[in-house]
């Protein structure tokens, strides 16, 4: 065990640093009141400016435009990013999910084709997983795609598309033999967004944003090549790209975590309780530092289990509790800032008292969804409970 | 960088796994238990030949010299197996408060019989008013004689030796020293016990002043994280193992997710805590900035952690759970001490509050819309 950087490691480290330095924008913070669109073009091109650096995916390919860095350089990079209170980078379905899959299941046309313009944000990615009727039991979808000469013919309906309203491309799961066993006649597609027959439907959610979407396929044809991996094998695809959604993609969440760590610090500062400053209060005094150790322990464990996919190669099923870390603990912290905010927690944006343009109140809502997706809560521990702990399968 | 054992580590906690399981089954953890005083000499002196007893410790003083995390992955071991007796308090709290406070003299003095496991000790710290800040110790230490009462001494029956914490600094006195008084406090652990300590113008021996005496006790603090990571995952094996043995509705428990789900937690809240132990013996090791607040981190996490694996242990075995002669409870019991000892949840909050609140963070974050 050996925390210390390599010299390779801390000579990337500075020249992150350094470059972090000049290049950091310092106004996102400012943007809260924005437009969900206008605020993802910010950080699209924010994420423009990362990828000119050669920044964008430090632990990807070379060839494909990235470092060829291995993980724990990753790690180091998502730690200088909140370190410098980075903006997050606008395509985060792209880097964290799809590109990874692409790179461990694609052909070398796709990953040419594909990569690059993963990380310079060019093009966006969005993923067809849920639908109506399969949401936890995903295996159970029913979008289908029938063989019709060289392409696909897709027909059906995905729903809690995140990026659906921007994507230019989905990772769309299809069911390709409906006369196998649910999981093995699954086929993952590459689709282009702007495909005949795709109709997108904003979803508005508890936030009152439209985060998400439902997309519709009719008809829409897509071509064999764009098969990634094996067809009637795309279940080992999309559990591959879910293992990244619950073991390495919460890496970059830190950024954010601290953020909201410091800025709740700085405001038990400006709060009065009891006669005195919320920062002096025994009780808030327990919940900040009780997030902010929470915090930290993710980020161990993170740390860890980055060591041991550096090591293994492929993220495992253990990688759940990385889910359920983080996603319960942002619960808590929501909590915990509208505890400590009082009133004005619940104040929006447009009210000339509210306190950071209203995003606490959005906060609180929107960490509701954490459980939800990317598998919800009582999915991972499923999952841990059988693949991890190799306790009897509940159904 | 590198968050994982190296293969002399791997080696280390393998053999150490093997000798406890050898040498300290759980009917042995039982017979101690009941005993008057649960530490085998015979054990002791093979721990000893292992090097276990002054593996932190410099070659010079007859130690390994080997790192925190060394240290550390014993204790996990040693917590695995439920071990009996003063292993942490003499090691990981005595030896360690020793080698941080006392000269070189000292240390060849007692520091080297702890190393060659001819001597016990421990740490007298608390005293009637149960405050885990150093400060607040008001035991009289004048012409080196010491005159007070300390609580909640861990294996001071079984002490050669004795460290006191004073206003004034860190004392040594030996067990048979005229004035010294111990008297045993029974207490929920039965196979490690309180004593309380009276001192009556006892004669002791200065070993130094309390400047890096909390260096060291974060050291022990992290090893008893470990210790508890150790137990935490035994009773998370106890508890998995029973839920696929045992049948009801013509199935195994484990089978419902009613009993998943507490198993499930009980594997995050174990690995966690792993997590914390391992980063914060790290952080000692290399005089990290974060070193103090990852050490309270670490035992705020654990002192939570293993008393939720406990409860969720217990309720999924269910009546069996509750029964004298399963094994769950003897954990169960060692779990609540260590949860306090060195200060629990709610005090190293509070520490954790000093270091990173009070000094306020100058950065403006804000909350980020982006919740995921």
């Amino acid at each position: 065990m050996d925390l210390n950087l390599t010299s390779e490691e801390m000579q990337f480290r500075d020249e992150l640093r350094s470059w972090l330095t000049g290049n950091v924008p310092t106004d996102w913070a400012e943007r809260r009141e924005e437009s969900l669109e206008s605020r993802f073009e910010y950080l699209r091109a924010w994420q423009r400016k990362l990828f000119e650096g050669g920044w964008a995916g430090v632990s990807w390919p070379r060839k494909y435009g990235g470092r060829g860095a291995n993980l724990m350089q990753q790690v180091i990079f998502w730690q200088e990013m909140a370190l410098a209170s980075a903006p997050p980078m606008a395509n985060t379905l792209g880097l964290g999910l799809i590109g990874p899959t692409i790179i461990a299941f694609g052909t070398e046309k796709q990953k040419t084709r594909y990569l690059a313009k993963i990380l310079s944000a060019e093009e966006i990615w969005c993923q067809g997983f849920s639908e109506p009727n399969a949401g936890s039991d995903l295996a159970s979808l029913q979008t289908e795609a029938r063989l019709d000469g060289d392409s696909y013919l897709v027909n059906g309906l995905k729903t809690w598309n995140s990026y659906g309203w921007i994507a230019d491309w989905c990772e769309l799961v299809v069911r390709t033999d409906p006369n196998v066993p649910k999981h093995k006649g699954l086929t993952v597609l590459l689709v282009d967004m702007t495909s005949p027959g795709i109709s997108v439907r904003p979803l508005r959610q508890i936030t009152g944003e439209s985060e998400f979407a439902e997309v519709s396929f009719r008809d829409v044809r897509v071509p064999v090549e764009n098969v990634v991996g094996n067809v009637n094998q795309g279940w080992d695809v999309a559990i591959g790209t879910l293992m990244h959604e619950r073991g390495t993609f919460g890496a970059g969440l830190q950024i954010t975590f601290r953020r909201n760590m410091e800025r709740l610090i700085e405001l038990a500062g400006q709060l009065q309780r009891n006669g005195k400053s919320a920062a002096q209060d025994p009780l808030i005094r327990q919940k900040l530092a009780q997030c902010y150790a929470e915090i930290e322990v993710m980020r161990w464990n993170q740390m860890r289990a980055f060591s041991r996919i550096n090591a293994t190669g492929v993220p495992g099923p253990e990688g759940s509790i990385q889910k359920i870390f983080w996603s319960e603990l942002n619960q808590r912290l929501q909590q915990v800032a509208q505890e400590l905010l009082g009133p004005y927690g619940q104040l929006e944006g447009v009210s000339p008292h509210s306190v950071d343009k209203g995003t606490w109140a959005y906060g609180y809502l929107r960490s509701r969804g954490n459980t939800i997706e990317a598998g919800t809560s009582e999915i991972q521990r499923n999952i841990i409970g059988h693949f991890v702990l190799g306790l009897p399968r509940s159904y | 960088m590198q968050f994982g054992l190296n293969e002399s580590q791997e080696i280390l906690k393998q053999n150490a796994r093997q000798f406890f399981a050898g040498e300290c089954p759980m009917t042995e953890v039982r017979r101690l238990a009941e005993s008057k005083q649960p530490y085998d000499p015979a054990l002791w002196s093979k721990m000893a030949a292992q090097g276990y007893t002054g593996v932190i410790f410099p070659e010079k003083y007859d130690g390994l010299g080997l790192g925190n995390v060394e240290l550390i992955l014993l204790m996990e071991e040693a917590g695995r197996a439920l071990l009996p007796g003063p292993f942490w308090s003499t090691v990981a709290l005595a030896g360690a408060v020793i080698d941080a406070v006392a000269s070189d003299a000292q240390k060849t003095k007692y520091l080297a019989r702890i190393c060659r496991g001819e001597a016990r000790s421990t740490l007298a710290l608390l005293e009637a008013g149960a405050s885990w800040d150093l400060g607040d110790a008001k035991l009289i230490a004048a012409n080196g004689k010491l005159t007070g009462e300390k609580l909640f001494v861990l294996d001071a029956d079984v002490a050669d030796f004795i460290l006191v914490a004073a206003p004034s600094g860190v004392f040594l006195a030996e067990a048979q020293a005229p004035g010294l008084c111990i008297t045993p406090m029974p207490a929920l652990d039965l196979t490690r016990r309180f004593s309380a300590v009276q001192f009556k113008d006892t004669p002791a021996e200065k070993l130094g002043d309390g400047t890096n005496l909390i260096r060291a006790l974060n050291i022990a603090t992290a090893a008893l994280v470990a210790e508890m990571v150790g137990g935490m995952q035994r009773v998370l094996d106890l508890t998995v193992d029973y839920a696929k043995m045992r049948k009801q509705f013509g199935k195994p428990i484990g089978t419902f997710q009613a009993v998943q789900h507490p198993c499930a937690d009980m594997y995050l809240e174990t690995e966690s805590s792993r997590s914390a132990a391992y980063y914060a013996a790290w952080a000692l090791e290399h005089d990290a900035p974060d070193a103090a607040a990852a050490t309270s981190i670490a035992k705020m996490y654990a002192s939570d952690a293993c008393r939720a694996v406990g409860n969720r242990s217990i309720q999924v075995h269910g009546g069996n759970g509750f029964a004298w002669e399963n094994d769950l409870h003897l954990y169960y019991r060692r779990a609540k001490a260590s949860e306090t000892m060195l200060g629990d949840a709610t005090f190293h909050r509070e520490r954790i509050a000093r270091l990173v609140i009070d000094p306020v963070p100058t950065s403006c974050g804000g909350n980020d819309r982006s919740s995921r």
